[in-house]
């Protein structure tokens, strides 16, 4: 049985490496596994996003809407945007944080309200206070990690090593960092 | 071993198997990762070049010397690599030469969706299409045979989904390969007409030849599910076919595209009651098909245009829709682009509006296209690269002859476009006396496509040590008499040097110049010219605040505006201090972080 992965959030928040993670541990554990994910343009301060496959056998690297078992969402107004990828009886995981964009920052629109509460009548939502508590571990970017391991939780797969690929993924002094973040997600 | 690798990833490595010697490219998304990953192979020389054209010439050059060469380039660069092309097509080899075109079917990140298939058909020379990473590296690989074999330079059509998807490739081992012996001769490689009236035979027996591969090629090949239905596919449409039908349907499977084989493609379709050629954009199978076969569906049922998607497949062939969560609109509103903090093309645009009624601005291909959005609107026009120039020549002329308009054109490029064409079009100017405002924004490296060295930066791709071309010096070296260098950040400079250039008659050229906030490798000597650079943030003091939001305009995504308490404040965590929204505000109420009050 094949399954679909989401992460979106905004250009520099750390899908990518929270990707790169996932993709190594399912690797790991013998699953076929393909990733995408657009480059360029969208990368400055745009939104983005990376689609992650695994299971016996994939072909199409990209999910469609309506398709994705679980969104993973690092942002609150991304998740909005990105739902409809979202199998009916799929899993969104939101970290409970919002960044600007360039049409609300100016005070022209207001960034919108209630997202999690909507959304949470539509799906089975599980929150994270992701940004804020990678703020209290110290270092707002491994909010991504604190994320995965919140991914992690929902898979409930327990063929994968996420510390090991974490280990092989990160730079060797923010190791500790990040597996300290996952453990944080992972026991939410 | 086995690994996972993007397209992009996989195709490089293919290149170090092949026993390339000698690659060279031009940036352009989606392409840009393939000579970034050739780079830390030791074995190939790997070289920004700075057009494509260019590019595919070192190339050809290489490949006339002997050694196995690969030019890389973005559909559109095939647009400029295509004088030489068309006459390399023409002399064939010595060593094996490929040309990887990556073309964007969806347009994610271009401004046209060419299908450059067409453009191994027009030119006539082979050409391969891989679906998956694992392909990309083995028939680049098969590539090198081919071009070698039949005497021509090989098209590799990629599609943005090969290049950016991650797939697991079990990885080989490189064939060493010594460049082969070059002998002057006089009637393969010098393209007069005299050698070009032979050599445009020997390129239809090259066809011939080809034709006959192409249906024997492993890269063509049947799947049977023992279906009455067959879908012919190529590149990324195979991938999501079988996605979207699976084992319902028999595939043949086209991976060696040009010449198309003629004899399979009539078989498998006399084997099935309908035929559907699956492929993105131009109908480039199914013409060809459609010419033997009577049972073939196709773009009479999918769309021209975008992905082929297997929802798309599905729509089409199944009348299948996917329904997943309902998306609400007005819970998310829209996150373009933008420049980053610190970008320095900010404080260039935001004094460049205020003169927005008196000038017509064309614009070019690099991040300060992204000034064609809120709250700059800069650009009335953007084609191509280089084009920015050229384009307000001809308009400024036109503009010129009527007498109830007096806007001036102000064309702007950045410094990586402008050594790829923009020289060209700066000199058409400055000897046709033409009197454009033409500004180089200088940002020290090519931004866009994530931070590539150019001939200007200092650096190149194998080796911290460049010469680098002098801006300000090829300017004057043109013959533009009025050429000004400014710091884009102090907004005095800014805007005096526009209202100076407004008042001149000749051919203008501004300078901005300070380096990308993104730029990570700096030579020492830039250290003495851009000072103090980034080193203190600039802060709100928030009484002085009156809620004007004239900071805003700037559009600095660090700066926030506090619509409860009618405040702007500064994100510390992106701000870097430029200084451009401190010299904006009216009330002296941002200052540098330490200021003493």
């Amino acid at each position: 049985m094949n399954k679909n992965i989401k992460l979106v959030g905004v250009g520099g928040q750390g899908t990518i490496l929270a990707a790169k993670v996932l993709c190594s541990a399912l690797i790991d554990a013998g699953y076929d596994v393909k990733m995408s994910e657009i480059h360029g343009m969208s990368q400055r301060g745009g939104s983005v996003s990376s689609e992650i496959r695994f299971g016996d056998k994939i072909y199409s690297p990209v999910i469609e809407k309506g398709l994705a078992d679980i969104l993973v969402s690092f942002e609150q107004m991304e998740a909005a945007r990105q739902v409809g990828y979202l199998k009916k009886d799929g899993v969104l995981i939101i970290n409970n944080h919002k960044i600007n964009s360039m049409v609300t920052l100016n005070g022209k629109i207001k960034y919108p309200e209630k997202i999690i509460e909507t959304l949470s009548k539509q799906v089975k939502t599980i929150v994270i206070d992701g940004t804020k508590e990678a703020i209290e571990l110290g270092n707002s970017k491994v909010m991504n990690i604190i994320m995965l391991g919140a991914l992690a939780k929902a898979m409930k797969l327990d063929n994968l090593d996420f510390k090991k690929a974490i280990k092989e993924n990160v730079k060797p002094k923010f190791i500790e960092l990040n597996l300290l973040a996952y453990n944080q997600g992972l026991n939410k | 071993m086995k690994k996972i690798m993007t397209g992009n990833e996989a195709v490089a490595r293919g290149a170090y198997e092949a026993g390339v010697h000698f690659a060279s490219a031009y940036p352009g998304t989606p392409s840009t990762e393939i000579l970034e990953n050739i780079g830390p192979y030791k074995e190939i020389i790997a070289e920004w070049a700075p057009n494509e054209k260019v590019a595919l010439e070192a190339v050809i050059g290489a490949s006339i010397a002997g050694g196995r060469s690969l030019a890389v380039m973005k559909h559109v660069g095939v647009n400029v690599a295509a004088d030489p092309l068309f006459t390399f097509a023409y002399t064939g080899v010595t060593g094996g030469s490929v040309l990887i075109s990556a073309d964007e079917p969806g347009m994610h990140s271009s401004q046209n969706e060419q299908d450059n298939r067409n453009y191994a058909k027009f030119a006539k020379i082979p050409m391969m299409e891989p679906s998956n990473s694992q392909e990309s590296k083995d028939m680049l690989v098969d590539a090198y045979n081919i071009s070698e074999e039949f005497d021509s330079i090989v098209m590799f059509r990629m599609t943005t989904r090969v290049c950016h998807s991650k797939s697991i490739v079990e990885l080989g081992e490189r064939i060493e390969v010594s460049p082969r012996k070059y002998e002057k001769n006089f009637g393969k490689y010098v393209a007069v007409p005299a050698i070009g009236r032979k050599l445009r035979h020997t390129v239809e027996d090259r066809l011939n030849k080809l034709k006959k591969y192409s249906e024997t090629s492993k890269w063509n090949y049947t799947v049977s599910n023992n279906s009455k239905i067959g879908i012919i596919t190529s590149g990324m449409s195979y991938e999501f076919t079988w996605e979207a039908l699976g084992e319902t349907v028999d595939y043949l499977k086209l991976g060696f595209t040009n010449p198309l084989p003629k004899d399979l493609i009539v078989d498998f379709c006399g084997k099935h009651e309908t035929v559907y050629v699956i492929e993105e954009n131009d109908p480039y199978i199914e013409d060809f098909a459609k010419k033997y076969c009577n049972n073939i569906i196709g773009k009479d049922l999918f769309p021209y245009t975008g992905e082929m998607t297997p929802d798309v497949i599905k729509r089409c062939v199944l009348s299948e829709n996917v329904e997943g969560i309902e998306t609400n609109p007005d819970l998310f509103v829209g996150r373009p682009p933008t420049f980053c903090s610190g970008c320095p093309h900010r404080g260039f645009f935001y004094e460049l509006g205020k003169k927005r009624k008196e000038i017509i601005v064309a614009g070019d291909i690099g991040c300060y296209s992204l000034a064609v959005g809120e709250p700059y609107d800069m650009m009335d026009w953007l084609i191509c690269m280089g084009a920015s120039y050229s384009t307000a020549h001809g308009a400024q002329r036109i503009i010129d002859l009527k007498e109830d308009d007096n806007r001036r054109l102000v064309a702007v490029m950045g410094d990586s476009t402008f050594f790829h064409t923009g020289i060209n079009s700066l000199l058409n100017t400055v000897y046709n006396g033409g009197n454009t405002i033409n500004v180089i924004l200088d940002n020290r490296i090519t931004g866009m496509t994530g931070q590539q060295d150019n001939p200007g930066s200092g650096f190149k791709l194998q080796d911290d040590s460049a010469s680098i071309g002098d801006i300000e010096s090829i300017c004057k070296a043109l013959g533009v008499k009025h050429v000004r260098k400014i710091n884009p950040n102090d907004l005095n400079e800014v805007k005096n040097t526009i209202d100076w250039a407004m008042e001149l008659t000749e051919t203008s050229v501004i300078i901005t110049d300070w380096p990308c906030v993104l730029k990570k490798k700096y030579k020492e000597s830039d250290f003495n010219i851009y000072e103090d650079m980034w080193k203190t943030k600039d802060i709100v003091i928030a009484d002085k605040c009156t809620g004007c939001k004239i900071c805003l305009k700037s559009g600095c995504p660090s700066l926030v505006f506090d619509a409860e308490n009618k405040k702007v404040s500064i994100d510390s965590n992106t701000c870097v201090g430029c200084d451009v929204c401190l010299q904006i505000c009216p009330f002296d109420a941002i200052v540098k972080e330490g200021f003493d009050e």
